[in-house]
C-alpha cells in the first residue's frame, strides 16, 4: 500500500492543476481559435465562416497601427530596460557600501502596479501640469517635452513609464548573473593586465548569456501583454496612436461588442509570442539532450 | 423530536420565502452608480418598492458599460439573465436577435405608449414590431454650452452658422481665449464631429451617411467639407487637450478659460452643480444647423421564468414611462423625459429648449439618432467610423483621405 502511494502520490497531486491548466489554457485557446474563424459579434456563435476575421484584421488601419507600436514598443523597452539594467548592475556590483540600499532604491518600481506608473507618468509628462510646466516656471520658455500628447511621439512616452518600471528588475536579475561569474577568472584577468572594461566585454557578459535570454524572455512577454501601463498612461490616444494588439482587443470584445474580430487578434498576438517562445524552448531542450 | 424540529424550522423557512413569491419581482442591471445617476436610479427603486414590488439591485459599475456588458454577456450565456438591462440604441435589436429579450406589447399598449412618445424614438423600443424595451430620457448630444461673460465682453452672439462660429472662434483667438474647451477621447471627438456633420450635411444626408451607412453620402464632398471644419475646430482648442475628462472641459467654460463647449446635455448638471445659472452665466443652444440628435437611455426587457418575475417586469416597464418617474428622474439626470405631455414646469430654460426642438424636429423628420453614442449604429460600425475620426482630429491627415478611409472602415465593419 506504502509503495502504490510512493508511486502514485505525485501523480494524484499534479493531476489537478494538469487539467486545470489542460482546459483552462489550452482548451481556451482552441476555442478562441475556433471562434475567430466565425461571424461572432455579440454572444460567440459556432458556425465556422472561414477567415473572414483575418481578412477584416489586416485590413484595419487601427490594427496597422498597434502592430507597429508593439514592435516600436517592444524593441525599445527591451533594448533600453536591459542597456540600463546592465550599467546600473555593473556599477553596483563595484563592491560599493550602500549596494544594499540602491539595490532596493532601484528594484522599487517593479512593486508598483503598471496603473500607478501609467497615472504618476501621465501627470509628470503632461505638458500643462508636468515637465514641461515646471522648467517653463523656472523660466526656460522654450522647453517643449510633449511627447504624451503628440500622436507621433505618444508611443516613446509609453517607453519611457515601461523602462522606468522594468530597468531595475533587469538590473536585479543581471547583479545576481554578475554574482555567478567565476571570481578566480576574473583575478587571473587582473593578473595578466587587461584592462576592466575589457574583462567585462570579453569575459564576465559572454558568461551571463544565460541571463541575458532569461531578461529577454520576461520583457518580450510583459511588452506583449502590456495593456494597463498604456490604458492609464494615454488611454490608447491621442486618437488611436498608442494603440498596442492588446488594448485593440480589449476594445472590439468588450466595447464594440465583436467577438469574432478580437478572437482574430488574440490568435495574432499569440502568433507572435509563439514565434519568440518557441526557438527558446527548442534551445533550452536540445541543451538539455545534448 | 427530530422532526418536529426540522418541521418547525421548514414552517419558518416557508413563512420567510412566502412574501418574497407572492410580489412581482425585478432583478436590474445597470451602471448609474456615480453621483446624480445613482440618485436617479434610487428614484425608481423606490418607486418600484411602494407599488409592492421586490428590487434586487445590479450595479456594475465601470468602462461606460463595457463591465456592465460583460456580465449581462455572462449571465445570458448562463441561462439566467436579468429581469431588465440598461441598454440602448441598436444593441437592443441586436440582444433581440439572440433571442433573449421578451415581448412587453401588453403593458405598452394598456399604457399607450405608442401616442406619447415621438415616433422616431418609439422605433428603438421595438423589436420586430413589438415592444422590448422601456424608454427613460431623452438626452439632446447636439448642444454647444458658451460662457455668457466671455461671448458679451467680446461681443459675440451665439453662432447660428458654423461661419459665425469660426468667425466667432478667430476673434476669441485674437483675444487670446481657448475658443472651443475639449477633451482628447475618441468619444468626444465623436461628439464634435456628429454635431459639425449635423450642421453641415443637414438632416437627410445625416440619416443617409450615419443610420443607413450610404456609401456615396460618406464619400462625398459635403463628408470632406465636414472633416475641413473638424480641422478648423483642431486648431480652436488648446495644446492640452489629449486625454482630458469631459467634464474638466466644462469646467474650462465655467471658468472662463474658454468659452464654447459641444457636449451632450449631461454638461448642464456640471454648471447646475456649480451653482451656475443658465442664460445668465452659461448659454445653451443647439449647435448650428438644423435637427436634434438624441441619445436615450432605455431598459431592455430579457426573458425571464415565472409570474412574479413578469409581473415585476410588467409593472417596471409601467413605472419607468409612468410621467411620475420620467419627471423625477429627469430632474435629477439633466435630461428631458422621453413621454411628450409630462408637465415641465420644474425644469430650466435649457430643458424646455429641449423639449420644443425635440417635438418641432419630431415633425419636420430631424429627429435623429446620435451615431457617436451608439443610438445609430451597432458597436463595429459606429467604431469604425469613430477610429477614423479621431485618427483625423488627432494628425495631419487630408479631408479626402478622410473620407476614404471612413468608407473603407465601415465597409470592413460589415
Amino acid at each position: 500500500m506504502t509503495e502504490w502511494l510512493e508511486r502514485h502520490i505525485p501523480k494524484m497531486v499534479l493531476a489537478p492543476s494538469f487539467i486545470a491548466v489542460l482546459v483552462f489554457v489550452y482548451g481556451f485557446i482552441i476555442w478562441t481559435a475556433w471562434v475567430s474563424l466565425t461571424r461572432s459579434r455579440l454572444l460567440p456563435k459556432y458556425e465556422i465562416e472561414g477567415l473572414i476575421q483575418y481578412e477584416r484584421l489586416f485590413n484595419a488601419p487601427r490594427w496597422d497601427t498597434a502592430m507597429s507600436n508593439l514592435f516600436v514598443f517592444g524593441t525599445l523597452f527591451i533594448l533600453i530596460s536591459m542597456f540600463l539594467g546592465l550599467m546600473l548592475a555593473i556599477l553596483l556590483d563595484q563592491k560599493i557600501r550602500t549596494e544594499g540600499v540602491l539595490r532596493t532604491i532601484y528594484l522599487y518600481p517593479m512593486a508598483l502596479s503598471l496603473i500607478v506608473t501609467g497615472t504618476a507618468w501621465k501627470w509628470i509628462m503632461n505638458p500643462g501640469l508636468g515637465l514641461e510646466a515646471m522648467v517653463r516656471g523656472w523660466g526656460f520658455e522654450s522647453f517643449t517635452f510633449d511627447w504624451v500628447i503628440n500622436p507621433d511621439k505618444a508611443i516613446y512616452a509609453v517607453v519611457i513609464a515601461g523602462v522606468w518600471q522594468a530597468s531595475g528588475f533587469v538590473m536585479a536579475l543581471f547583479l545576481a548573473g554578475l554574482r555567478g561569474v567565476d571570481g578566480e577568472i576574473i583575478k587571473a584577468a587582473q593578473v595578466d593586465g587587461i584592462p576592466t572594461w575589457r574583462i567585462y566585454t570579453a569575459i564576465i557578459i559572454p558568461s551571463m548569456a544565460p541571463i541575458f535570454l532569461s531578461a529577454f524572455i520576461v520583457l518580450a512577454h510583459l511588452a506583449i501583454k502590456s495593456f494597463d501601463l498604456v490604458i492609464a498612461l494615454t488611454g490608447g490616444g491621442p486618437g488611436y496612436a498608442t494603440d498596442l494588439p492588446a488594448t485593440y482587443m480589449y476594445t472590439m470584445a468588450f466595447s464594440r461588442g465583436d467577438i469574432g474580430q478580437a478572437a482574430s487578434s488574440a490568435m495574432v498576438m499569440m502568433a507572435v509570442v509563439f514565434a519568440i517562445i518557441v526557438p527558446y524552448l527548442y534551445s533550452e531542450l536540445r541543451a538539455k539532450h545534448d | 423530536m427530530k422532526y418536529t424540529a426540522f418541521a418547525a424550522v421548514s414552517a419558518v423557512a416557508l413563512a420567510c420565502a412566502a412574501p418574497a413569491l407572492a410580489g412581482p419581482q425585478a432583478e436590474v442591471l445597470h451602471w448609474w452608480t456615480s453621483g446624480g445617476e445613482a440618485k436617479s436610479a434610487a428614484v425608481l427603486q423606490q418607486e418600484f418598492a411602494d407599488n409592492g414590488g421586490t428590487w434586487t439591485d445590479m450595479p456594475v459599475a465601470g468602462g461606460g458599460g463595457d463591465a456592465a456588458m460583460t456580465a449581462l454577456r455572462a449571465r445570458v450565456l448562463s441561462g439566467n439573465a436579468p429581469t431588465a438591462v440598461q441598454l440602448k440604441g441598436p444593441a437592443i435589436q441586436e440582444w433581440y436577435e439572440e433571442g433573449v429579450l421578451a415581448d412587453i406589447s401588453s403593458v405598452a399598449e394598456a399604457e399607450g405608449w405608442g401616442d406619447v412618445l415621438p415616433g422616431s424614438i418609439a422605433e428603438h423600443m421595438k423589436c420586430e414590431g413589438k415592444w422590448c424595451a422601456a424608454p427613460v430620457n431623452v438626452h439632446r448630444v447636439d448642444w454647444i454650452w458658451a460662457n455668457a461673460a466671455l461671448l458679451e465682453a467680446n461681443g459675440i452672439e451665439m453662432p447660428q452658422t458654423w461661419d459665425e462660429f469660426n468667425a466667432a472662434a478667430d476673434k476669441l483667438m485674437a483675444a487670446g481665449i481657448t475658443p472651443l474647451a475639449h477633451g482628447g477621447q475618441a468619444w468626444q471627438d465623436a461628439t464634435v464631429f456628429e454635431a459639425v456633420a449635423l450642421g453641415i450635411l443637414g438632416p437627410e444626408d445625416f440619416r443617409k451617411a450615419f443610420v443607413e451607412l450610404d456609401m456615396d453620402t460618406l464619400k462625398s464632398d459635403k463628408m470632406a467639407a465636414v472633416f475641413d471644419q473638424m480641422r478648423k475646430m483642431r486648431g480652436y482648442v488648446d495644446a492640452n487637450f489629449p486625454g482630458r475628462d469631459w467634464n474638466l472641459a466644462t469646467s474650462m467654460v465655467m471658468n472662463g478659460e474658454a468659452a464654447f463647449q459641444i457636449m451632450g446635455d449631461w454638461a448642464k448638471g456640471e454648471f447646475l452643480a456649480a451653482g451656475k445659472e443658465p442664460g445668465k452665466d452659461f448659454l445653451c443652444a443647439s449647435v448650428p444647423g438644423d435637427g436634434f440628435l438624441y441619445n436615450v437611455d432605455s431598459f431592455a426587457m430579457f426573458e425571464v421564468d415565472g409570474e412574479d418575475k413578469q409581473a415585476g417586469q410588467d409593472l417596471l416597464a409601467k413605472l419607468i414611462v409612468g410621467p411620475k418617474f420620467q419627471e423625477v428622474f429627469n430632474l435629477n439626470k439633466g435630461s428631458i423625459p422621453a413621454r411628450v405631455d409630462v408637465k415641465l414646469d420644474a425644469f430650466d430654460t435649457c430643458a424646455h429648449l429641449s423639449a420644443k426642438d425635440m417635438g418641432d424636429s419630431a415633425e419636420g423628420g430631424s429627429l435623429l439618432p446620435s451615431y457617436a453614442h451608439g443610438m445609430a449604429l451597432r458597436g463595429a460600425q459606429s467604431g469604425a467610423i469613430t477610429d477614423v475620426v479621431t485618427a483625423h482630429f488627432n494628425s495631419e491627415m487630408s479631408s479626402a483621405e478622410a473620407v476614404q478611409m471612413l468608407a473603407d472602415a465601415v465597409a470592413n465593419s460589415l
